[in-house]
């Protein structure tokens, strides 16, 4: 039968005990482990002192050692601290009836002890009471799997409402896996904020519900890093270099790191394309990883090409160099085949410069 | 592996600077590729230590756990415990390049920084392309400073501009003789100055000592210079002045150094070419070259002390190289 933590102290003062201790080392003793034992544990007593031992962890280790080594009654301990006057005739009235009960057992029984006061949470308790409260199960010191730690961690909680939140959205779990693998900032995000960063980028880059999904899981830093970069390359794009909502987008779709490049590093490699190469916007669009390669790359080709007069970027003339073959093939490829002419010459050609 | 090669690591070689580029970033990416060279090698095998180790003994029913004697690499040198090997490297620069201008850079790394301030003191020349427009002035001399004069220039005739270079080159080769606190009433300097053999080697202003002209198209010329103890900046003044001399107004287009000393164009390592292997066999070819510059240069000065009057040497390969170099390179 369980008795409450408020009934505990009347029937302990009734205890007999062996040795006294004086009241200063009492108060010093019996309040410390009695208000962190009340803090964490709930008000159920177990059935026995066997039982209460067992359940307890470090905590109760000093509380039992102080009940094995003093054995003492905060009888005096109680009378000094405890606020509530009622206790001294309850101690008197109950003295009587517990000297005939030997055992634990049999004295935590609720008789009689309806009419008592109910006590406050940061009364003191005597060891022997502190004791008897019964905690919750206790966690299991192994586990395999998180599942039994997540109803007492809120960060648990936290991340299952997370990744609960994203399934929801129709993140598939190999997708979730490769976003946190990539930005592991997104785990400490709460929900809110999750929900208000994909609904920036969607309403930001007006794409359907899949592609902004699809730009998200290959760029998660997208997400945890700040939006105002972002927000600077849309304007860039749109009013600066002058490209269309739907060319933004193609290209966005293609190399979602045109987001998060520099703007100075863009409007340069811009210039140079489109005032230099005399290359117009359309074909730019068809070739966004123009934007991802070094400027000194663009710079070195396109002058070779020009200085052997194999410059022509429009499709329609014969002849044509795409961009994409421009930047993207390595310096022996380039040179033999879109160039044709040796590596030699295009480093001597380099050394011009 | 990478304390052997760290070891061949030391000495002189020349890369060749894009335009564009700071000298300071180059300097700093040649760092970067020479110690990721030299980390990316295997890791020595890492010691090993007896330690006894807890363990089921084999062939006993019992299950009992003892200490056997067992032979396990020590982790104390593990890169993934104390970071990488090579952490920075001393890697110093010669005659430094500005941003715009492009060419031979020569670089010393370990012991070559010490090699480099000894070049320093044989006061070699340098050869440059400069390359100028005519018919505009702008503050920095530079075709894209701001533009303070345009002016016609169909007067002008590659008679004239050689005539004005002649001026410059006679009027340098006075100084020249003059800052290289040489007595000239002595033979010996006399043959020397002659020749052409004489050069200042201490500090001076900026001393052009041949410039001719290889190439005019209106607007745009081709010079080629040998100075010593020049800047970058200090060759589009004159470019500028050029242009004032030919009562029109020029700037520079382009400064490219085709050699330094005695690392010319060829020598100059391509930016494919910024790794440890090429740097390696670039410092391994240019060692006996600045070996034996340095020893010339020791031996002279030697000799200077001993004899009456100085007897400077002269970096007789240069303007003929110069000359090579230019037919060579593609225009």
């Amino acid at each position: 039968m369980a008795l409450s933590a408020q009934q505990i102290p009347r029937w302990f003062n009734s205890i007999k005990l062996s040795s006294f201790i004086n009241a200063t080392q009492l108060t010093k003793r019996c309040t410390r482990p009695g208000k962190t034992l009340l803090h964490g544990f709930s008000a159920q007593l177990p059935m026995s002192s066997d039982n209460c031992f067992l359940q307890w962890g470090f905590k109760t280790y000093r509380t039992s050692s102080l009940w094995n080594s003093s054995q003492s009654t905060n009888l005096n301990g109680q009378e000094s601290n405890s606020t509530q006057s009622t206790l001294l005739p309850s101690v008197n009235e109950q003295s009587q009836e517990t000297q005939k009960i030997p055992s634990f057992d049999s004295e935590l029984s609720l008789e009689g002890l309806d009419d008592l006061p109910p006590l406050s949470p940061l009364q003191p308790v005597s060891e022997e009471e502190a004791i008897q409260i019964i905690a919750d199960p206790p966690l299991p010191p192994v586990s395999f799997t998180l599942r039994d730690y997540v109803d007492h961690s809120e960060t648990l909680r936290k991340l299952v409402l997370l990744v609960a939140y994203l399934r929801s959205k129709n993140f598939s779990k190999t997708d979730i896996s490769q976003m946190v693998r990539n930005a592991p900032f997104l785990l400490n995000f709460s929900v809110e904020r999750l929900d208000n960063r994909l609904g920036f980028f969607q309403k930001e880059l007006e794409l359907s519900v899949k592609k902004t999904r699809d730009l998200v899981v290959r760029l998660p830093r997208l997400l945890t890093g700040s939006l105002e970069p972002v927000k600077e390359n849309m304007k860039v794009y749109r009013l600066e270099l002058g490209f269309k909502r739907n060319e933004i987008q193609h290209m966005i779709t293609r190399i979602p790191k045109m987001l998060t490049a520099n703007k100075r590093k863009l409007t340069e490699t811009f210039d140079y394309l489109h005032n230099v190469m005399n290359i117009p916007h359309h074909i730019i669009v068809k070739f966004p990883q123009v934007f991802n390669t070094r400027l000194f790359k663009v710079k070195e080709r396109h002058l070779f090409l020009s200085y052997l007069g194999r410059a022509q970027y429009d499709p329609a003339k014969p002849n044509y160099i795409s961009l994409d073959k421009l930047v993207s093939i390595p310096d022996e490829i380039f040179c033999e085949e879109i160039a044709k002419a040796s590596v030699q010459d295009f480093e001597k050609f380099l050394k011009t410069l | 592996m990478g304390s052997a090669r760290l070891a061949r690591l030391h000495g002189l070689f020349a890369a060749y600077k894009p335009p564009g580029l700071k000298w300071k970033h180059l300097r700093d990416t040649m760092e970067l590729q020479l110690l990721k060279g030299l980390n990316a090698g295997k890791p020595p095998a890492p010691e090993q230590r007896v330690r006894f180790l807890l363990g089921p003994m084999e062939g006993s029913e019992k299950k009992e756990l003892t200490l056997t004697a067992t032979s396990v690499p020590t982790l104390t040198s593990h890169p993934l415990v104390c970071g990488p090997a090579f952490t920075s490297l001393k890697i110093g620069v010669g005659h430094r390049l500005d941003a715009q201008a492009s060419g031979v850079l020569v670089f010393g790394v370990g012991q070559g920084c010490r090699l480099l301030t000894d070049m320093y003191n044989v006061h070699l020349t340098k050869d440059y392309t400069v390359r100028g427009l005519l018919g505009k002035a702008t503050d920095d001399f530079r075709e894209d400073g701001r533009l303070v004069e345009k002016t016609t220039y169909d007067h002008v005739t590659r008679e004239k501009l050689d005539r004005i270079l002649a001026m410059i080159q006679g009027s340098h080769q006075k100084a020249l003789v003059t800052y290289s606190n040489l007595d000239l009433k002595t033979q010996e300097a006399y043959e020397m100055a002659v020749r052409g053999l004489i050069r200042p080697m201490n500090k001076s202003p900026m001393l052009i000592t041949g410039i001719r002209c290889l190439h005019f198209a209106p607007p745009e010329f081709l010079l080629e210079v040998q100075c010593m103890h020049e800047t970058q900046k200090q060759l589009r003044k004159l470019v500028h002045e050029i242009g004032l001399e030919l009562k029109t107004t020029a700037v520079c287009t382009q400064v490219r150094r085709t050699r330094d000393g005695i690392f010319t164009l060829d020598d100059a390592l391509l930016r494919t070419q910024w790794d440890l292997h090429s740097v390696l066999d670039a410092i391994q070819a240019a060692a006996p070259r600045v070996a034996a510059e340095l020893e010339k240069s020791l031996r002279l000065e030697l000799d200077t002390q001993q004899l009456p009057s100085p007897r400077w040497p002269w970096d007789s390969e240069g303007p003929s190289s110069a000359l090579g170099l230019e037919s060579d390179v593609g225009h």
